[in-house]
Formats: C-alpha cells, sequence, structure tokens
C-alpha cells in the first residue's frame, strides 16, 4: 500500500520527539525511551520510579488530541498486517526491547544523540532486522 | 509542577510521534521496503529527533544536576554483548511483522484503536515474560527455592 512522502511534516514531528527527550533530561534526568516507560509502569522497581512514567504513558495518549486539535483530525493508523501477526510481532517487541535494554526511542534517538556504542550497535542490528524481515514478508512470502 | 511538566514532555512527545508518522504501520513498513512501496518519510523524522537531542544533550549534560533531581540517571554501560544484539534483533523482526515500535505504538493508544490495544496488550505479555524468565536465570542458584 502506497503512502505519502511527508518530508515536512515528519522532520518537524521528529523534532518534537527530541524537544521531548531534551526536556526530560532538563527537568527529570532521564533517557526518554518508550520501552523504559512502558516496563516500569508494569513492572514498576518502586513508587518514584512508577510515577513519572505513568505521568509520561498518560501524556503520550494525549498526543493525538493534540493533533486532532491542530489538524482537525486523528492521525491515520493504517496497519496491514493481521490480527495474528499484530500479536506476534507486539510480543516479539516486547521480548526484543528487553532483552536488548531499548527500542527506537531509548537506543535509536537518545542513545545515537550519545554516541552510545551499545545504541549504535543496537540501532544498526534493529534497522536491518526489521528491513529483512519487510522484505520476506512483502517479496518473499507475499504477506 | 513537577508531575504537570512531566505529564507535558509526554505530551510532546506523543504529539511528535502524531505528526511524524511513526505511529502509523503503514508508512513505518515503507520505509523499510525499499524495492517496494518506498515512503522514505521515516528518515527525516530520525534526523529531527537525533539533531535536536544530539544538540540538546550537549547544552543540559553540562549542567550539574537536573531540575527536578539530584543526578542525572543515563546508562553507563559501553559493553556490546550478544544479549543487545539478540535483543536488538527479535526487536527488528517483531516491528517488521506488525509496524509498531513500542513509541509509536503508545501514543496511539490514545485513538482507542483495538488494533493498537492488542498490539500493546502483545507488547506487555513479552515484555513480562522475558523480565520473569530474565529474574529466574539472573537469580544465583543458592537463592533458588528448592524444588517441592
Amino acid at each position: 500500500m502506497e503512502t505519502s512522502f511527508t518530508p515536512f511534516a515528519s522532520l518537524a514531528g521528529g523534532m518534537l520527539i527530541g524537544a521531548a527527550a531534551v526536556l526530560l533530561m532538563l527537568l527529570r534526568g532521564r533517557i526518554l525511551g518508550a520501552t523504559g516507560i512502558l516496563a516500569g509502569v508494569l513492572w514498576p522497581s518502586g513508587g518514584y520510579d512508577f510515577a513519572w512514567r505513568a505521568l509520561m504513558l498518560a501524556g503520550m495518549c494525549a498526543g493525538p488530541w493534540v493533533f486532532y486539535l491542530f489538524c482537525g483530525q486523528l492521525p491515520m493508523i493504517v496497519v496491514p498486517s493481521s490480527v495474528g501477526l499484530l500479536g506476534l510481532g507486539g510480543f516479539l517487541v516486547g521480548v526484543g526491547v528487553t532483552l536488548g535494554s531499548g527500542c527506537t526511542s531509548g537506543h535509536g534517538v537518545c542513545g545515537l544523540a550519545r554516541l552510545s556504542p551499545r545504541s549504535i550497535a543496537a540501532t544498526v542490528t534493529f534497522m536491518l532486522t526489521t528491513g529483512a524481515t519487510v522484505f520476506v514478508m512483502r517479496h518473499v512470502l507475499g504477506i | 509542577m513537577r508531575h504537570l511538566l512531566t505529564l507535558l514532555i509526554g505530551t510532546l512527545f506523543g504529539t511528535g510521534i502524531a505528526l511524524s508518522g511513526m505511529a502509523n504501520p503503514a508508512k513505518v513498513l515503507n520505509f523499510f521496503d525499499v524495492f517496494g512501496t518506498w515512503d522514505p518519510s521515516l528518515a527525516f523524522v530520525m534526523a529531527g529527533a537525533v539533531t535536536v537531542t544530539f544538540l540538546g544533550y550537549r547544552v543540559v549534560l553540562r549542567r550539574d544536576r537536573p531540575g527536578f533531581e539530584t543526578a542525572f540517571d543515563v546508562p553507563t554501560s559501553r559493553v556490546v554483548d550478544a544479549r543487545l544484539l539478540i535483543g536488538a534483533g527479535v526487536f527488528g523482526i517483531g516491528w517488521g511483522i506488525g509496524g509498531f515500535c513500542p513509541g509509536g505504538a503508545l501514543p496511539a493508544l490514545g485513538t482507542g484503536s483495538a488494533k493498537v490495544i492488542v498490539f500493546v496488550s502483545a507488547l506487555s505479555a513479552g515484555i513480562l515474560a522475558t523480565k520473569v524468565f530474565l529474574s529466574r536465570v539472573a537469580q544465583p542458584v543458592s537463592q533458588k527455592r528448592p524444588a517441592e
């Protein structure tokens, strides 16, 4: 399925993501990683750690509605995969980000910005396996 | 104040995700489909996010401490080990299958979309299963409960 190329919206959205990461470091001294935020809510190590992550999560969920205020519609969410594959993908993402200590935001944005060798290695690895998976699914299996 | 600002930072992130297209699996998967319906937009998301964070961290991490905490809490390990690479590899396979990464899916939860709820439920199950597994494996033998 074709999607339209949106360089300006994507660049601006990316800059807002970066601004959020910088502000979280400035005020709370933390890496902005979606994995750590969700995991810290599901499996809290203490009340203090739970609180800031729960607030981040609640704020994140308001994001599409801020988008709605400015754009008059909710952001487009089109899921090409079947519900079964989506569940399988979700479970594998959960296993992978827990073993690998982070995802696109923690490693791919904050870690790269810190020039962390672990994050650079993780980001290169997951970009390659994501690309390989999409290639196999679309051009080999034809799903 | 601390809580309100943390909530607003989450909202800023979620708005960025919504605007960038990262909450849309069709768009994310097309970034990786160079030999098909390629959409290079994701590169602009990464470029914008990494550039702002890189420059911002240069300024912020020079300070003695964060605004509301006593110290910065950033990872110090620089060791690239098998667990990191296997985890990143498995994450990528899951991302390629479903098209959602955690940062894209969590803000999308706010729309109430059933498919997002399916993904985040499965994601949560994967996180919890792995944490349980790791807590058992990492537990020293002497502390394991004796077999019944």
